[in-house]
């Protein structure tokens, strides 16, 4: 049980260093901005008209509290953290007053959903087609997938969801390419709204998949292809034990391990993945925030959903290592 | 060297047409210097040109010839990359390095240091150095960042082989024979980690095009310069699509995956003829 | 097929392997590769024997047991020559019919393999090792399968809780006794032990060579027995035969080997053994093991041999009858142990 305990310590160490640099990093990029971000938005907000210069000037004053700009450097970063602990970014500047967290939380649930199934069909598919092209070398069938997938493995997330745009939106125009869900259709359990939901999920959703499914395809085919030739495998071989059974308990099964060790470590990228996918689709989740906040010059918006993404990638990564110690008995057992 | 490309070129297949795709792309990258127009005028062009004996690949509504504008943004896009690519290796050889060759305390704190940056997400961050830069941003800072975020798992992987050196008998004559540990590491060890950098690197170019077309893409970069990204950056604020100027659109796309086929071929060829493993594999053929 | 049934290999003989050769071919980048790493090996074993195969390392005695067990993976391919084993008066060709070959494994044929540190799956308990490789040779209930199981290991000497431990829990002398009731548990005829004892520490080995001895006098089968470790040999094996550059150089019954080596080379392997008391220099061989891409020709052994004659370089020595065993040297009568 010591090592079990050491593992744990090391991983919640990891775990609030991430936190730690992760939001200190967005503290820092915001102070090395030439830009100033009050300058910026009060700019941004007399091109609405408001020219009086002392309601600028009260505006001046309120944007720098409300950004936490008030004080030394310390003072401000210390300001920073308190935000972040209370999860408090103020209010959205491009939809005043609303608070940046509630837009956060209403486009979560999207999002989450959105990557939670493209991540398990992902993992899955890709994992299961690399361990049976590395396990069944010869195998046609399995050759030809590979090639199609590891061609598509370098293209971006972008591009790979403009051309799925481009052939189902116009080409062959069947499913919805706009949207997370009907507009004129009220959140229900009806069969309706879950129908279109699944419609609006489906382009961003296969968008995700094929981008990730390559590197978990090639991941796992070179593992699988070199726990093969590991003593287990050729003595179980020896052993004359059916190859279906060398396969899954074998082989499959010890690949599988360092991949869930990938998947934590891969979430970053994921999560980059979905803020494209789901600006190009306008699907309403935290990456169509963010980019929007960006165009639409909304600091507190931008800051906020950058620092939160930092701390719920953490989190997910978290809670796969602790995880993996149900599923691998080296770690359970010291 | 030359033998070895020979070789590849010959026996195997994936080399030879990545070899060939990305040749050819350079090729026409390099055409721009030769281009008969500045690729920053617009409107000299008529515009919504579709292709045609005089513009091959039509002009856009900006009255740019598609053909000129793809070669430069080509060349850029790939500066951007290799950019990317030579300042993030000389951080992942520093780190991997000293970290492998150092081992102990020195090892565990740059190691943990590498897997929390493994474990923040890349685009956001970028996105957020983007909003806070804004106009200032020109392309070279926003290598220098990328540069920050691509090197975690490249200097994992350099550390590992530094570390199975260090145990070699020759890293122990060098030690005795009073080298500095500088001089050690780049006269005795690194000879043996340029296999490892040379890999890592073009996987890492792939990765680094892959972001630029992203960031241009959403209009995240200067947008004056062309780049593959930037053009259907453009193309979208003209909504090219829904007015039917496929061209515009299409032809990018095209030389992007082009791109990216004939570098993930080349990167996969030669891991193969660089890792021993998968030549053993190959000998039952 | 009927006919090789009814003909069965000699009662007395458990393996016969005939004019054996297994080459690794090989093709990269246009170069092709031909290495001889068993070449025209013939020998049988005897029911309840122990055969030791003793050579350097990459003599090619490692192919050879590969090839003979069936376990062999391209680029390694049988050219010729035949390997078959006689099960209860069966005959099986291990290169004739896999599918009976399969159904063997474990149950006349098991394996005890070389660096046996890694042989169990690290990720599932020892307990579905002895489930996928034995359960459905015994023909027993889960309960009875278990049962016998334990009383297995119990006469090996392990704690029968092992079963519900995992690989990384036990000690290598443990994995190794573990490893030993694993290939036993089916009561084979024939057990392939490949550098059983190589990565173990002197006392441990000493105490996994008794176990083997005393489980193949108890089932009574045979055993072929690989090591380059002489000492081993000389405390294990009943018959051994010396492996150089993929050839057999010289067989016999072990005592008389050890007394009255045949070959230079055997000479030199006993010759280098420490003795009591004896403080003369061991003199090393010069030279290096040949290339088996490119071997040197006639007896493979001149370029290194004290006794070479011209007509060694030319002619390959045939392995012949002289005394007790068999030998594959122009100059056999002039050896002497030194």
């Amino acid at each position: 049980m010591d090592g079990f305990a050491k593992y744990l310590v090391r991983r919640l160490f990891q775990f609030f260093l991430v936190i730690f640099l992760g939001v200190s990093l967005a503290f820092v990029i915001t102070k090395l901005s030439p830009v100033d971000p009050v300058e910026q938005s009060v700019s941004l907000m007399t091109n609405f008209g408001a020219t009086d210069p002392r309601a600028v000037e009260l505006m001046r004053e309120a944007l720098q509290e409300l950004y936490g700009l008030k004080g030394s450097m310390i003072e401000q970063y210390l300001g920073f953290w308190g935000r972040v602990l209370q999860g408090d970014f103020g209010p959205s500047l491009s939809s005043f007053p609303t608070p940046v967290m509630s837009l956060i939380v209403s486009a979560l649930p999207w999002t989450v959903g959105l990557l939670t199934l493209a991540l398990i069909i992902t993992w899955t598919l890709g994992n299961l087609l690399g361990a049976l092209a590395g396990y069944y070398r010869n195998n046609t069938l399995l050759k030809l997938s590979g090639a199609a997938i590891m061609a598509l493995h370098p293209v971006p997330a972008y591009i790979i969801g403009l051309v799925l745009l481009l052939a189902f939106g116009f080409i062959w125009p069947v499913l919805p390419i706009s949207g997370g869900a009907q507009m004129n259709l009220q959140p229900a359990f009806s069969f309706d709204y879950i129908r279109s939901l699944i419609l609006h999920g489906t382009l961003p959703a296969l968008t995700l998949v094929l981008v990730g499914i390559g590197s978990w395809f090639i991941s796992m085919r070179s593992l699988v292809s070199n726990i093969v030739t590991d003593d287990h495998v050729v003595y179980a071989e020896l052993g004359g034990v059916s190859s279906s059974k060398i396969f899954s308990q074998y082989v499959a099964r010890n690949a599988l391990l360092p991949q869930l060790t990938g998947l934590a470590l891969s979430l970053g990228n994921v999560f980059g993945g979905a803020v494209i996918t789901e600006f190009l689709f306008n699907y309403p989740g935290v990456g169509r925030l963010l980019i929007q906040g960006i165009y639409r010059g909304d600091y507190s918006l931008v800051l906020g959903v950058t620092t939160m993404s930092i701390v719920a990638v953490a989190v997910a990564v978290f809670i796969i290592d602790l995880i993996y110690p149900l599923i691998d008995p080296r770690v359970r057992h010291g | 060297m030359f033998k070895i490309l020979r070789d590849l070129l010959r026996y195997n297949r994936e080399f030879a047409i990545g070899f060939v795709l990305t040749l050819g792309i350079f090729l026409f990258a390099l055409a721009h210097f030769w281009a008969p127009m500045p690729d920053s005028a617009i409107y000299l062009l008529p515009p919504d040109m579709p292709p045609s004996a005089q513009y091959w690949f039509g002009t856009t509504s900006r009255g740019q010839d598609v053909l000129w504008q793809m070669s430069s943004a080509i060349w850029n896009t790939m500066l951007f990359g290799i950019t990317v690519t030579i300042l993030s290796r000389l951080l992942a050889v520093a780190v991997g390095m000293i970290s492998g060759y150092l081992g102990g305390k020195w090892d565990e704190a740059l190691m943990t240091l590498n897997d929390t940056m493994i474990a923040l997400p890349n685009i956001p961050i970028l996105l957020l150095v983007y909003f806070v830069m804004r106009d200032s941003m020109s392309w070279p800072v926003l290598a220098a960042t990328a540069a920050l975020l691509g090197w975690n798992y490249d200097a994992r992987l350099i550390r590992s082989v530094t570390l199975s050196l260090r145990t070699r008998e020759f890293t122990r004559h060098a030690v005795f024979a009073g080298m500095s540990v500088p001089q050690i590491l780049i006269r005795q060890h690194l000879p043996y980690v340029m296999p490892v950098i040379f890999f890592t690197a073009m996987n890492n170019l792939i990765w680094a095009i892959g972001l630029e077309v992203t960031l241009s893409v959403l209009g995240f970069s200067d947008i004056n310069r062309p780049t593959i990204g930037g053009m259907i950056y453009w193309a979208n604020q003209h909504q090219a699509i829904i007015a039917g100027i496929w061209w515009w659109i299409a032809f990018p796309i095209v030389a992007i995956v082009l791109l990216f086929l004939g570098l993930f071929l080349l990167a996969i060829s030669v891991n193969e003829y660089i890792d021993p493993r998968s030549r053993l594999s190959r000998m039952g053929v | 097929m009927l006919d090789l049934v009814k003909t069965p290999v000699a009662t007395d003989d458990v393996l016969k392997v005939e004019g054996l050769k297994a080459y690794y071919q090989m093709n990269y980048f246009g170069v092709r590769r031909e290495v001889r790493a068993v070449d025209d090996v013939t020998l049988t074993i005897k029911r309840n024997e122990i055969y030791g195969i003793a050579g350097e390392s990459s003599s090619g005695k490692s192919s050879l047991i590969k090839t003979i067990a069936g376990a062999i993976t391209p680029p390694l391919r049988v050219v010729e020559g035949s390997v078959k084993f006689d099960f209860g008066g069966e005959t099986l060709d291990v290169y004739g019919e896999p599918q009976r070959m399969k159904g063997a494994r474990w149950q006349n044929l098991s394996y005890i393999m070389q660096g046996s540190m890694n042989v169990l799956n690290p990720v599932r308990k020892v307990k579905h090792a002895f489930h996928d490789f034995a359960f459905r040779h015994m023909g027993l209930s889960e309960r009875e399968f278990r049962a016998k199981v334990e009383q297995h290991l119990k006469r090996i000497g392990l704690d029968p809780r092992v079963l519900e431990s995992f690989p990384h829990q036990l000690s290598g002398g443990m994995r190794q006794r573990l490893t030993i009731a694993l290939a036993t548990v089916c009561e084979p005829d024939f057990i392939i032990a490949d550098e059983p004892t190589t990565a173990l520490d002197v006392l441990v080995q000493q105490d996994v060579l008794a176990l083997i001895k005393d489980i193949q006098q108890r089932m009574g089968a045979s055993i072929i027995f690989v090591t380059h470790d002489m000492t081993v040999h000389a405390a294990i094996s009943d018959r051994i035969g010396i492996v150089y550059a993929g050839r057999l150089v010289e067989e016999g019954p072990t005592l008389d080997v050890f007394q009255r080596p045949q070959h230079p080379y055997t000479a030199h392997l006993i010759a280098s053994l420490p003795r009591l008391g004896d403080k003369t220099r061991r003199s090393a061989l010069p030279g290096k093991p040949p290339n088996l891409a490119d071997p040197p020709s006639g007896c493979r052994f001149h370029p290194r041999c004290p006794l070479a004659i011209d007509k060694c370089k030319s002619g390959n020595p045939p392995l012949e009858n002289r005394l007790s065993g068999r030998v594959a040297c122009w100059r056999a009568g002039e050896v002497v142990a030194a």
